[in-house]
């Protein structure tokens, strides 16, 4: 699942990169400027959680909650390494505490809630520790009645705490359905790239807004398993935001230049 | 079949079905000689029954999920005519098509009237591509909803009954929306204003089975299972080997078990010894008395409060990583 930038072995180390989605040799210090969106194609790579923040608020105005639940290997599961230890290394590496980050700030001067899966956490997968911290911050929207932005990127429900994930989906929905029924402030969903199966399938897909990054692989199943299921080649462009929009299941593609803006644009006309 | 009538089986059932093929024969003769052989049947019975009660005892998670896919086991339509009085079938989700995946109706059980929602897997090859082998379209997801709807408003309960590998995984569903027709299902069936059961009766295959799987109370039969992933699946990504599944069974704590243990499932539905295949009248009777009970303990009770014991339940799925490290 990796439209990341790749570095060539080859080529003067780090001054040049690969980009997964035209294959074309960019300069990295542009892609950087540019925000991980190649320039060649304007693919938009993943970026972290950090940058996303300082991307999208205004400085110094984010104010991290839910960071107490940590997450824990309750099935003692074990594929080829344990999970623990998987989890472990991965908090390391790095330096997050689990796939979601979730707070409050000011975006423009407004006062939201903010939530971000990142990619580079077990690919962004939803254990119980992502399902509750997205669901507090759903709560808190509902219950200052201030808007709630969510960037997804993931690859669905985390397989390793099991059925425990899957309920993360109806906690979450659930959570939004209450936010639906009291609260006046709007819920915006922006998809990211790659956003699959049980977060496409919960919090992601019930936006009352929803919007997405240029040319983001978005989906309940995974392509792969499409094609193997079918075993035939899919359309070109299939499961793309360009797909989506198409298909009348999203509201705008906004590329990551001019996000900020446009999600205050939005948000102008949801608010008192 | 085989050639005494009695289904091959899975290989963990065949010295069970060679010692009920024995006992068969024992009684074929009695018959046939008139000699009374009660004295030596009746303790290969007993032995029969002890040996079923020990294999099922100690079977595996994977083993678990090769008796919820038993070709013989009973599927939603099988309980709808054992269970379901007078079901009324209502088609189609008023906006592209009549998903056969999905069945929904009016039915009564025990002369209480309710709405039915069930995956329908097919038992012949036929019925089994016609409704895609329980994978659920958008279309089927909408189609339960919108018949979903139509309790609330009539203020009938819903029974729910899963049984999917999966929600399917093709062009046409993902060009209709399946992640968004999932949500919206997941979400509205946390704030419908009638009583919800839910019985996951083989498979409950991750997104798809949650589908129309949320409800007041969820309950799942001995043998069935409840997973985020099918175990093939699981192990295909995680072990980058497919043949692991029976690993990857084992590490998902899918069974009807492991998931009481984690609060993911409210009851255990009992099934006949040697599991819901070997006697589908016994399985329904079991099947029928849970959802009945199920159904009592939650009429009568106020809206309000329904509505908001099931938020606390739903809100308090898997909250693991409180307490102690
Ligand atoms: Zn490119």
């Amino acid at each position: 699942m990796g439209f990341a930038f790749r570095k060539k072995k080859d080529m003067p180390s780090g001054l040049w990169t690969k980009c997964r989605a035209c294959g074309k040799m960019v300069y990295q210090k542009q892609v950087q400027e540019k925000l991980s969106v190649c320039p060649e194609c304007g693919f938009h790579g993943k970026i972290s959680s950090a940058k996303r923040i300082e991307i999208t608020l205004d400085p110094k105005s984010f104010e991290a909650f839910g960071e107490e639940y940590l997450p824990r290997d309750i099935l003692d599961f074990t594929d080829r390494e344990p999970y623990a230890e998987k989890l472990n290394s991965t908090q390391g590496k790095t330096g997050l505490t689990e796939a979601a980050v979730v707070g409050t700030g000011t975006l423009k001067g407004m006062r939201v809630v903010i939530g971000i899966l990142d990619f580079s956490f077990f690919g962004g997968s939803m254990g119980q520790v992502v399902g509750e911290r997205i669901t507090e911050a759903v709560e808190r929207a509902t219950g200052e009645g201030i808007p709630l932005i969510v960037f997804s990127a993931s690859g669905g429900a985390r397989m390793q705490e099991g059925a425990l994930s899957l309920m993360q989906m109806a906690k979450t929905s659930a959570a939004i359905g209450r936010l639906r029924d009291v609260a006046s402030a709007p819920y915006i969903s922006v998809l990211t790239n790659p956003t699959t199966g049980g977060v496409t399938a919960s919090f992601a897909a019930l936006g009352d807004i929803i919007v997405a990054e240029p040319k983001a692989l978005i989906g309940f199943a995974g392509p792969r398993v499409i094609q193997t299921t079918l075993r035939t080649d899919l359309p070109k462009g299939f499961q793309t935001s360009e797909f989506l929009l198409e298909h009348g299941f999203i509201d705008r593609i906004i590329s990551r230049d001019v996000m900020r803006d446009e999600l205050a644009r939005i948000l102008e006309y949801c608010l008192a | 079949m085989s050639e005494s009538g009695l289904p091959e089986g899975l290989s963990f059932e065949r010295p069970i079905f060679e010692m009920v093929r024995k006992i068969e024969e024992l009684k074929n003769l009695s018959v046939a000689t008139g000699m009374d052989l009660n004295g030596e049947v009746r303790p290969l019975e007993e032995q029969c029954e002890k040996m079923t009660r020990k294999i099922f005892a100690g079977l595996s998670p994977w083993e678990r999920v090769q008796v919820a896919r038993h070709p013989d086991r009973p599927l939603t339509g099988d309980f709808i005519s054992r269970i379901f009085e007078d079901f009324v079938e209502l088609h189609g989700d008023r906006t592209y098509g009549d998903d056969r995946a999905v069945i929904t109706g009016f039915g009564k059980i025990n002369g209480r009237r309710i709405l039915l929602v069930g995956h329908r897997k097919g038992r012949d090859t036929k019925s089994k591509l016609s409704c895609n082998f329980g994978c659920a379209h958008p279309e089927g997801y909408r189609k339960a909803l919108h018949k979903m709807k139509l309790a609330e408003r009539f203020g009938l309960p819903i029974v729910s009954l899963v049984n999917t590998p999966g929600a399917y995984p093709g062009i046409g569903a993902e060009e209709r929306g399946q992640a968004w027709a999932i949500a919206e299902n997941i979400l509205e069936m946390s704030r419908l204003k009638v009583p919800i059961v839910v019985l996951v009766i083989g498979e409950g295959g991750s997104g798809g089975a949650l589908g129309i799987g949320v409800g007041d109370r969820v309950m799942i039969m001995e043998h069935a299972y409840y997973s985020v992933i099918s175990p093939e699946g699981c192990a295909a990504i995680l072990w980058k080997n497919g043949e692991k599944a029976e690993n990857a069974a084992q590490a998902l704590r899918l069974t009807a078990d492991d998931l009481h243990r984690l609060n993911i499932v409210d009851a255990i539905v009992s099934e006949p010894l040697g599991g819901a295949h070997r006697d589908h009248a016994a399985a329904a009777a079991l099947v029928s008395e849970a959802i009945s009970s199920a159904l009592d303990e939650l009429s009568g009770i106020d809206t309000e409060l329904l509505l908001e014991a099931r938020y606390e339940r739903i809100r308090h799925l898997g909250q693991f990583f409180l307490g102690a490290e």
